[in-house]
């Protein structure tokens, strides 16, 4: 494998024998990021200097002999969504196109401290309001297997730019499938962790009580890698789980016994693809081969899920993204009449369709006398939903299914359909309504040469059991070692 | 034909946390130096999240329990959503339908004769940030507005009271009662100056036809009231213009919605602020960035036992406990917790509380406005002045001369004084009382003998010319007893 293949404990392997350094790891992503990004469009802004200053850094105390953080010289892209001192966090927006925050993240400052190299920032829909970049204010990101084709999103350029070899990890955030569907879309490992596995401190917030950051990897080790180096309780995030991280990799080589692998029978909807069909059922065989036990679960109000979502996220949408009026930073209109012509105006030029309409369904349903009938509503079914997985997952260790209905569909082709774009989220969105882990490994190829993930959910805070019967499948598999031309 | 007034008031005051409610920014009033207590978190900017101030949810609850009010299990915060720029996240952090103290009361004293008292009924008290400041240029000449953030995130308490006020004067009363509660149970300086102490009055009428029927005119909230006569004065002014309102117009409250009104000072008028159309939905909903609160009976426990003696409970104890005037024991209370401690120490320590109170009231009070002082900063210790005026309980000395001794002790330096000053200015000055009656006695022999006229008008009848021999004999002997000189120039005449 070359350096810009390789997966990061390869690289950090090859590092410590001395048979490369961190400076020419990131000068080989970097050059590659030069040579392919502008059909991929994967980076929105890159940090090419510092990227290296620190990667000759870290060379220099491998050298001699200092500690090192656990991912010493691996250079790392994060979603620009997440806010790193120094460069820009647009969100993929004209409203913070100019925006520099004077803090990092509290994983960006985890990051730091494990000595990563954060190399660049990486495109998404605006304000992660999308599920193919088509979104963004800025570009639109396209398929390293085939650029005809969306990377998935809205963190489509993280995911692309772990498949086109431009980075070996990088960063996503997952609201409603927003990590799962582009690693699915684009052969990657993507993990959604535990509703509060991972601070939020520092993340530009959608939907509050459903983002979630994670890592995008080449192999589910270095996905727990990743995690085990982010995940943890922070102070300045109260919605940040107070429970010992285990190490994830450990024992992630470990076989689990008696596995108890769920299924949802009744959920294979219609407009699931064949090959897609074909993929979860070959998925499902490779764990019955090798012991587990196929359990079908219900998840009576499953059905649900997309509507639910589609209040709750917008509602906490319009909330959040309020407090971008032009008035203390950000985009502001050069032309208006006075005080709240001024706040159309900036709001009304700055953000895009998707963005509108979602505050545009979110205001209306916290409105009063909609508030009852539409969020109180959506917060009963969640609740429902929730209880559906706590029921299924008495009888099951994990439940497997696909990520989503197609493999990755055309640029445009679903533009003009936001509704077809939201039904796309059928399998995605329930984890982040009930806030348990989930993640997508590689599990085929469809007949056009576009990757095809698999879905694995767990328990709350059951990651670890989530990423060694994700490694088992993928022991047994090639899928992940696959690249794109 | 009459009618009723009917007023509620909502108050919000500042908690005196040292940092703000949900980051660690500093709540120092700084409006000379704006926008340099702020940080990512109070100033809005993208990403970054609220911590709950645990000292301010205490502070809330310690005023919750002193409003008498329940404080439930379980509370949560809430997102009330409108734009303003001294407003960064376009939504204020405050709670709605789950509040964390409810249902609670103030006892007011309503009429001074009678001393008549009434229970004003509080729904709610909640916590809440404050805004920032925005200051607009007045000169005309269309300069930029400025926003100042240093304030903004403050924790407030918001105080709902029951409609029960019936008077703009029952309406001061309870808001000096309040403040003087909150500054006693040291939640909050009330400072209405620098914005510690807010409010805002909901005032409506309730005319009584003569059918018996009564008709509620439609309800004003009147706002930017910052001074407790500002309040007084503001609710004179709506009652008198709602009443000629209905005169003319015979609109009832349900015909009109609610109007706010700001009160001009300056005016002395109420003037419409918010025009009907801009009616405000606030879009509240649970804040998904906060964990709720839940209290338990242990927590609840431990911040009642940390309450000090309220002050309605302590003015009567002062009235039994040092048989104090109503009048004198009001006016102790209400200069705040450290002057009556600064009383009780006193009156314990020269065993006489008619005594202290007098001195206190009298001459500690007037030295502390005329110099403009806090009772904290009062050089005369309260067991310097108590050791004083225990010397005047013990006949030592005259209250005359302890007049003298306290004006010495006032000029003396600070670090000078301690317990023993007050008998080395007695003795400096020769204030001893005198109990030698040989030496009185002579002198008494020597006035009477020199004053044959005084004599003889005392012998005649006139019992007023003593006085003018008791000050000759005083001054002849310093120190000594006027009512001992007075016996015994009586004695030498009769």
């Amino acid at each position: 494998m070359s350096n810009t293949s390789a997966t990061a404990s390869e690289l950090l392997a090859k590092m410590n024998s001395g048979e490369v350094s961190s400076e020419e790891i990131t000068a080989a992503c970097l050059e590659e990021i030069a040579r392919r990004d502008n059909s991929i469009n994967a980076f929105l802004s890159l940090q090419a200097e510092t990227a290296l200053e620190t990667a000759r850094e870290v060379d220099r105390k491998r050298k001699a002999g200092e500690p090192l953080g656990k991912l010493a010289g691996i250079p790392v892209a994060l979603k620009d969504n997440i806010c790193a001192k120094g460069a820009t966090t647009t969100c993929a927006s004209k409203m913070l196109e100019a925006f520099t925050p004077p803090y990092d993240a509290h994983i960006v400052e985890q990051l730091r401290a494990a000595d990563a190299v954060l190399i660049g920032k990486t495109n998404l829909d605006e304000f992660a309001m999308g599920s193919s970049t088509e979104n963004s204010a800025f570009k639109t990101t396209a398929n390293p297997w085939n650029t005809k084709c969306a990377a998935g999103g809205s963190s489509g350029g993280s995911a692309a730019a772990v498949a086109a070899g431009f980075a070996p990890l990088s960063l996503g955030s997952d609201t409603g499938g927003s990590i799962r569907q582009p690693a699915s879309f684009c052969g990657v490992v993507g993990l959604k962790p535990t509703y509060g596995r991972v601070s939020r401190y520092g993340l530009v917030a959608f939907a509050s009580s459903l983002d979630q950051i994670g890592p995008f990897a080449r192999d589910v080790t270095d996905a727990a890698l990743l995690l085990e180096t982010i995940a943890g309780k922070d102070q300045r995030d109260t919605t940040s789980l107070d429970a010992d991280v285990p190490s994830y990799t450990k024992n992630l080589e470990q076989p689990l016994e008696n596995l108890k692998v769920g299924y949802i029978e009744h959920l294979h909807a219609e407009g699931l693809h064949e090959d897609v069909k074909a993929a979860t059922q070959q998925a499902l065989e490779v764990y019955k081969s090798l012991g587990a036990e196929l359990i079908p679960v219900e998840l009576p109000h499953a059905k649900y899920c997309v509507a639910t979502y589609y209040i709750i996220a917008p509602s906490e949408a319009s909330s959040n993204l309020a407090r971008y009026d032009g008035v203390h930073y950000g985009y502001r209109a050069k032309q208006f009449d006075n005080m709240i012509d001024m706040y159309a105006a900036s709001r009304g030029e700055a953000f895009g369709d998707e963005v509108k309409r979602r505050i545009m369904l979110g205001t209306y349903a916290l409105s009063s006398g909609y508030y009852d009938a539409y969020y109180l509503k959506a917060l009963k079914v969640r609740r429902l939903i929730r209880n559906d997985f706590e029921q299924a997952f008495q009888k099951v260790d994990i439940i497997a299914s696909p990520v989503t209905p197609t493999p990755a569909f055309e640029i445009g082709e679903l533009v003009d359909d936001p509704l077809a774009m939201y039904l796309a989220d059928i399998f995605t969105t329930s984890a982040n309504l009930s806030g348990i882990p989930g993640v997508s490994v590689p599990a085929g190829m469809s007949q056009n040469k576009l990757p095809i993930g698999l879905q694995l959910l767990a328990p709350p805070l059951e990651e670890e059991r989530l990423l060694r019967a994700a490694r088992m499948f993928e022991r047994e598999t090639d899928w992940h070692r696959q690249r794109p031309e | 034909m009459d009618y009723t007034v009917i007023i509620g008031l909502e108050v919000h005051v500042q908690l005196q946390t040292r940092t703000k409610l949900f980051c660690g920014c500093s709540t120092r009033f700084n409006p000379d130096h704006p926008n340099t207590q702020t940080c990512p978190v109070c100033l809005g900017l993208p990403g970054a999240l609220p911590v709950l101030n645990r000292e301010a949810f205490h502070l809330g609850m310690k005023t919750g329990l002193a409003i008498n009010c329940e404080i439930p299990s379980f509370t949560k915060w809430d997102r009330k959503q409108y734009y303003y720029p001294d407003l960064p996240k376009a939504y204020q952090i405050s709670q709605y339908d789950l509040p964390m103290s409810q249902n609670g009361w103030l006892e007011i004293e309503i009429d001074p004769e009678t001393r008549e008292t009434k229970k004003v009924g509080i729904i709610r008290a909640h916590l809440e940030e404050d805004a920032g400041k925005n200051s607009h240029d007045e000169s005309g000449r269309g300069h930029d507005s400025k926003v100042d953030l240093n304030r903004c995130g403050t924790p407030l308490v918001e105080i709902v009271s029951e409609p029960d006020l019936r008077s703009a004067q029952e309406a001061r009363k309870y808001l000096e009662e309040l403040k003087l509660l909150l500054t006693y149970i040291d939640v909050s300086d009330c400072n209405m100056q620098e914005g510690s102490l807010r409010c805002d009055a909901n005032v409506n009428l309730h005319i009584h036809q003569e059918n018996g029927e009564t008709i509620p005119t439609p309800i004003v909230e009147i706002k930017n009231l910052n001074s407790f006569r500002g309040v007084e004065q503001a609710i004179e002014f709506e009652v008198k213009r709602q009443w000629e309102a209905w005169q003319e117009t015979k609109l009832s409250l349900h015909d009109v919605p609610k109007e706010t009104r700001g009160w001009d000072a300056d005016r002395g008028i109420t003037l419409e602020q918010r025009g009907k159309e801009e009616a405000a939905d606030y879009r509240y909903f649970p804040d998904p960035d906060l964990a709720p609160v839940t209290v338990t009976d242990a927590e609840r426990e431990k911040v009642s036992s940390e309450l000090c003696e309220r002050p309605a409970l302590r003015r009567n104890r002062l009235e039994s406990e040092y048989e104090l005037s109503a009048y004198d024991a009001a006016v102790i209370i209400d200069q705040g917790l450290a002057f009556a401690d600064y009383f009780e120490q006193v009156a314990k320590g020269c065993q006489n509380g008619k005594q202290a109170a007098n001195w206190v009231t009298q001459d500690v009070l007037r030295e502390l406005k005329e110099k403009g002082l806090e009772i904290s900063s009062f050089t005369i210790k309260p067991e310097i002045l108590a050791a004083l005026l225990e010397k005047v309980e013990r006949s030592e000395i005259t209250t005359k001369s302890a007049r003298t001794v306290f004006q010495e002790l006032i000029n003396s330096e600070e670090s000078e004084l301690n317990a023993a000053s007050v008998q080395s200015i007695i003795e400096d000055k020769g204030l001893a009382m005198v109990s030698d009656t040989g030496a009185l006695e002579a002198a008494v022999q020597a006035v009477v003998a020199k004053n044959e006229k005084a004599v003889a008008d005392f012998q005649s009848g006139k019992q007023a010319a003593v006085g003018a021999l008791i000050g000759q004999v005083m001054r002849e002997v310093k120190g000594a007893d006027p009512k001992v000189v007075r016996e015994l120039l009586i004695e030498k005449m009769s």
